[in-house]
């Protein structure tokens, strides 16, 4: 009998590959023998661009490479950009980057429940998921008028203060979440077809997925509680009170079960940020060569530039609209220097090597983004395996292409 | 730490809480060999790689190593660098796999050459694109993108007519 393998392109515009991820497959029957992983369907040249914008630009750049995560990539690249200038934000804006941080935290694992619930058949906890991740794009909203792509975290802090009703929609999820994500165990934990489809399979262990770079939720679940957010500290995490979830299977399951853990966590610290917002202060540090010079506020139209703010520079002080020309169109200047800032977004190690050459704008932006790293351990996970647990193991890696090919 | 790096390497530099170990092209993995077997240090994750141009100077382009080590919770950078005309530098794909499609990217980004590298082939730009686009001699847009024809013009002739 004569024994032929066939070859197989699965996307990069199809249903289950997370946008726009394309795998070149080679295929025994229904069996994965060797998988190759193309990407770069989504670069928009995210890292060049920062090169020929202001440091503050850069921002609105950074935000929209992983679009599920903006506020990760938002708080990297501030961080990363406030140590090349030697200044710490604020201690209010710190705790607000926190609370946005971990709000965001689950608004990325509820959209890998929905989209990895539905390529696997579960449509009812597509719903749910996305339905639970609109109460919290509800509440960017009120913060930041904007669902996606925010630049609300900037260099020096955060561009405006928390609203009163992003407070209070922020303690009506609290009351409600919990016992939502009770909902998605009940409907899942020990649903049969959730464990047929996803104990076993995608397993990577400890070291190999350390060599190969994974971290996030994916090396957690091999056992290992490497967590940027306890093990090197950066806006005070080590002043609050959550846990490092790990578990030890290495499989698709024990990533979903650690993502629904994460999301509790998640709660306890947003509980804890609140708690602190409490005692008022200073959101933008009060150096005038460094902070953004417009205010921001709420109007019955949404948020917009502050009336008062506008008046003050547009009739009455010369000086000033000088100051707020000079900051918008130049604004900060970055001593030379290089470093190296990495944030624990939901996927994993999200890093930014920047480098200055002493000019209002950045000479270099590397964005190291945990999808892209991640991605590589695909060939591990699925070569040996069904075609079909192919799917459920790329969907436990939760890779998102615009971060991935930036 | 720097101490200790000191000892091995002269040219550590300690700048904003990060310290920076300057090694030479052909000691790159015996360094990363110290540098991930030495029990104080640990360095035996790589978190990133990329590189960074500076044309006019000497050397050209510089190949930068993040280093994370999980057990110490510590970080390094170990950084090599390359002159033009001669860019290309030992691949660490053996010592840490992860390093495979940083160094694809680096290649694709700039142009620079891991020599041992299993496939190395452009990732994020498709085949057949002319040139290096992160290269600072490269203009933002501007590059014919071989697409049905379809052309970007440069930023500064892009203003509203």
């Amino acid at each position: 009998m004569r024994q032929e393998t066939m070859i197989i392109n699965m996307g990069p515009q199809h249903p289950s590959t997370h946008g726009v991820l394309r795998l070149l497959l080679e295929l025994d029957g229904e069996t994965v023998i060797t998988c190759k992983p193309i990407i770069g369907y989504l670069h928009t040249g995210i890292e060049k661009n920062t090169e020929y914008r202001t440091w503050m630009q850069g921002v609105t750049y950074v935000t929209r490479a992983d679009y599920l995560s903006p506020f990760f990539n938002e708080l990297g690249y501030c961080l990363a950009v406030e140590k090349l200038l030697g200044v710490e934000a604020p201690p209010r804006a710190q705790v607000i980057r926190v609370l946005m941080n971990e709000l965001n935290r689950i608004s990325s694992h509820l959209v890998w429940l929905a989209t990895a619930g539905l390529e696997l058949g579960a449509v009812s906890v597509m719903l749910y998921g996305f339905r639970e991740r609109e109460i919290l794009m509800d509440v960017f909203e009120e913060v930041t008028g904007l669902r996606m792509n925010h630049a609300y975290i900037r260099i020096g802090g955060v561009i405006m203060d928390v609203p009163d009703i992003g407070i209070t929609k922020m303690r009506a999820f609290l009351d409600e979440m919990p016992s939502r994500i009770d909902d998605y165990e009940r409907i899942l934990n020990d649903n049969p077809i959730w464990l047929e489809r996803n104990v076993g399979v995608g397993v990577l262990g400890a070291d190999r997925a350390l060599e190969l770079g994974v971290t996030g939720p994916v090396l957690r679940a091999a056992g290992v509680p490497a967590d940027l957010r306890k093990d090197m500290p950066y806006c005070g995490y080590e002043t609050y009170d959550f846990d490092v979830i790990t578990r030890t299977e290495g499989d698709a399951y024990a990533r979903y079960r650690i993502r629904l853990d994460e999301m509790r966590e998640s709660m306890k610290i947003i509980a804890q940020c609140l708690e602190r917002l409490e005692d008022p202060g200073p959101v933008m540090i009060e150096d005038p060569k460094i902070a953004w010079p417009a205010k921001l506020s709420v109007g019955p139209d949404g948020i917009g530039n502050d009336p008062a703010y506008l008046h003050h520079i547009m009739e009455e002080s010369m000086e000033a609209l000088i100051h707020h020309f000079k900051m918008v169109t130049q604004g900060v200047q970055v001593p030379p220097g290089e470093v190296y800032q990495a944030v624990e977004s939901p996927r994993g190690e999200l890093g930014f090597y920047v480098v200055s050459n002493g000019e209002h704008r950045p000479y270099r932006v590397k964005i190291r983004d945990p999808s892209f790293v991640n991605l590589q351990a695909t060939p591990d996970m699925v070569e040996g395996a069904l075609i079909a647990d192919a799917i459920a193991a790329i969907a436990s890696i939760d890779p998102v292409m615009g971060g991935t090919d930036r | 730490m720097a101490e200790r790096l000191r000892a091995r390497f002269p040219d550590t530099i300690e700048a904003r809480g990060e310290v920076t170990v300057l090694v030479d092209r052909d000691d790159l993995l015996d360094s990363l060999a110290w540098l991930r077997d030495d029990d104080e240090l640990s360095f035996g994750f790589l978190s990133s790689l990329t590189a960074t141009d500076w044309p006019g100077t000497d050397p050209r382009f510089w190949v930068v190593y993040d280093l994370r080590s999980i057990e110490h919770d510590h970080r390094a950078r170990v950084k090599v660098g390359l002159a033009e005309g001669d860019a290309h530098v030992t691949s660490v794909t053996d010592m840490f796999p992860t390093a495979n499609w940083h160094e694809r990217e680096v290649f694709d980004f700039y142009g620079i050459v891991f020599d041992g590298h299993p496939d190395l082939t452009r990732i994020l730009l498709p085949e057949g694109w002319e040139g290096h686009p992160l290269l600072k001699t490269e203009e933002l847009g501007g590059v014919n993108t071989r697409y049905h024809g379809a052309f970007i013009p440069p930023v500064d002739t892009r203003t509203a007519t």
